[in-house]
């Protein structure tokens, strides 16, 4: 909930726990799980954590965030192709999906759409752009040295390289730390855009639009770049996906992957930073295991636990623990924050 | 003149095709409020009860036309029973929870009858018109939609259920005080929406090989277009859907299907940018 992140001065404090925890999950993860599956569970945990921002904290519910990951994944490999050099792709990746974004939400907020008409035009574009890439295999599709491929996707680009060294890759084990390191630094860069008076005004937005309107600040241009800021993070993770699976393939924009991210929202907590970074490694990692036994089919379960959580657990997992520590273990520091008030705020929510 | 003819069927076709995919939404989103997002797997599974039941050596219409619609609306009542009624006034937790039920049935339906594509064969047999071939079953959606709009016209117009549904939808604490319990009403009416949704499935199952994603098919097109039409039921329906219709056909009769898609989702966007409320929001105001 937003009272984690409203005392002031914590952020060097947030800054070293952040620091602390990465270096204890990097040290003991590879323990338990390869380090080749940790990584995707990292970039699944950064994308999460793209819609955990604008969803969670500023209102705005994006049934197409897969788009912006698609989209950052795309954007890596034709860069990568062409250019034969990782440097500049993975900055184009992180740029492209944001100025899409911006262009798609100046569209969407100065016409001033709210929940369902947002949820049909995110999800609209985001299809779009599954049809389109779908289309593309013929030889004509082609951008610069790379084609586009259709449903058959780019396999065979550039993948990350010791900024310009193309010979020198980092790849395996070196490549899971890097990505640990660039998820805990979006983490930390979150956490300060949450405590500036940016995201606080965000969470007023949230809150409620007219009020914050009133009060003279420009709605419709801060939904903008919040959308856009939190397009620029899932571009990133597509980037990092593409570096990851060595091809890209339209199945990155598929409504699928937008409900899968959804889910990991729902599931780990909205209104947290964790929850969703939590819900996204979590539930892939139960994908995994359960992509092993082939009793329950896979989609069967998924659904499953959406349901089961919107009805009984509707804020998810992690706000639902802090609770539960806090009435246990700070009994006294619960009467800061009334219990009816937050329950208030989030049906308020949820109600858009 | 064939040529025009054949694209006047082919428009025909669209637009009542795309009547008939979102029929069951409509119904549910217009009086309830609820965005029913497993509505394509509720038609997924419209299709497979035809199949089945044809397979079992049912005449194909009645498949068709009675059995996958109960089947579909049993299912649906079970559906509102244990997961939509706890949800009621919250729009965004029934588009998720339906989403979850969405991906539920299509993991049951991969268990139940496999990942592999099952279909039948149209009815109807073609024809032809000049030098062109005519899908004579495209005839027979055009009638079955243009017979659901009137249908549904008529009984929400003139009978006693429809003018009890149409004041729970405008005032469900008027309706629960004159006797009328909206529970009920809203229970009656998911079941409607889900049978509407089973029997667009069923109807539209012999053209298409039926896979247990099919759903993902339907899903978006409906959406768009309840959504685009806005908040009266028929006019909203049928405003929007001739409009997606039309654009979508144009455009793939002037270049090629894909971007007859793209045109109609394109539409949609600039449609929605343009008038927010849908376009029964702005015109026809107070009609059903």
């Amino acid at each position: 909930m937003p009272g984690q992140v409203h005392n002031p001065g914590g952020l060097q404090k947030d800054l070293m726990a952040t620091v602390i925890v990465t270096g204890l999950l990097v040290w003991l993860m590879p323990m338990l799980i390869s380090t080749y599956t940790l990584t995707v569970l990292i970039i699944y945990g950064m994308l999460g954590l793209s819609l955990g921002l604008i969803w969670g904290f500023g209102g705005i519910l994006c049934f197409g965030q897969a788009a912006f990951f698609g989209l950052g994944a795309y954007s890596y490999a034709i860069a990568a192709i062409n250019f034969g050099e990782s440097t500049l792709p993975m900055i184009l990746a992180v740029l492209v999906p944001a100025l899409v974004a911006a262009l798609l939400g100046a569209l969407m907020f100065y016409g001033r759409l709210t929940d369902v008409y947002l949820g049909v035009i995110t999800l609209v574009v985001t299809l779009i752009l599954f049809k389109f890439v779908n289309s593309t295999a013929g030889p004509q599709y082609v951008i610069g040295k790379a084609r586009l491929g259709g449903f058959n996707g780019i396999p065979g680009f550039q993948t990350l390289n010791v900024p310009g060294r193309p010979e020198a890759y980092i790849w395996g084990d070196a490549y899971f730390y890097v990505c640990a390191v660039l998820l805990a630094l979006v983490f930390v860069l979150v956490t300060a855009l949450l405590r500036s008076s940016f995201g606080r005004v965000a969470v007023g937005i949230r809150e409620n639009e007219t009020r914050m309107s009133l009060m003279g600040y420009d709605v419709r241009a801060r939904k903008t770049i919040l959308f856009a800021i939190g397009a620029a993070i899932a571009g990133l993770a597509g980037a990092l996906f593409a570096n990851w699976g060595e091809i890209v393939t339209p199945s990155l924009f598929s409504l699928g992957q937008s409900a899968e991210i959804i889910i990991w929202c729902i599931v780990g907590g909205l209104g947290t930073r964790l929850g969703p970074i939590l819900g996204a490694a979590g539930l892939a990692y139960l994908k995994f295991l359960l992509g092993q036994q082939s009793l329950v089919d896979n989609t069967l379960i998924t659904g499953l636990i959406l349901v089961l959580f919107v009805l009984f657990l509707p804020r998810g997992i992690v706000p639902a623990v802090s609770d539960l520590w806090q009435s246990r273990i700070g009994r006294g520091r619960r009467s800061r924050r009334p219990q009816t008030r937050r329950g208030a705020i989030s049906r308020e929510r949820f109600n858009g | 003149m064939d040529l025009s003819f054949v694209i006047l069927v082919e428009m025909l076709y669209a637009v009542s095709s795309l009547i008939l995919i979102s029929a069951g939404l409509a119904v549910v989103f217009g009086m309830m409020k609820v965005i029913n997002l497993a509505h394509g797997e509720f038609m997924m599974m419209g299709g497979y009860a035809t199949i089945t039941a044809v397979n079992l050596g049912v005449n194909i219409f009645v498949a068709m036309l009675v059995i996958a619609p109960i089947t579909v609306g049993l299912i649906g009542l079970i559906v509102e029973r244990l997961v939509i009624r706890h949800l009621y006034g919250r729009l965004v937790d029934t588009m998720l929870a339906t989403w979850g039920l969405s991906l539920f049935f299509i993991g049951l339906a991969t268990m139940i009858f496999g990942n592999t594509t099952t279909g039948i064969s149209t009815p109807i047999p073609g024809f032809a018109i000049g030098n062109f071939q005519i899908n004579g079953y495209n005839f027979f959606i055009i009638v079955v939609s243009a017979l659901l709009l009137v249908g549904m016209l008529a009984v929400l117009k003139s009978t006693r259920a429809g003018l009890i549904a149409r004041g729970a939808m405008q005032r469900p604490d008027m309706a629960a005080a004159l006797g009328y319990s909206p529970n009920r009403i809203y229970m009656a009416t998911f079941f409607c929406g889900s049978a509407l949704s089973g029997l667009a499935g069923a109807v539209l199952a012999p053209l298409v090989g039926l896979v247990p994603t099919s759903g993902g098919a339907y899903i978006a097109k409906a959406f768009i277009t309840v959504i685009a039409g806005g908040p009266s039921l028929i006019a909203g329906l049928f405003s929007s859907a001739g409009l997606f219709g039309v654009v979508s056909q144009v455009f793939t009769f002037a270049i090629s299907p894909v971007i007859g898609e793209v045109a109609l989702l394109v539409a949609a966007v600039i449609l929605l940018r343009l008038l927010p409320q849908g376009i029964t929001g702005k015109f026809f105001k107070g009609k059903l």
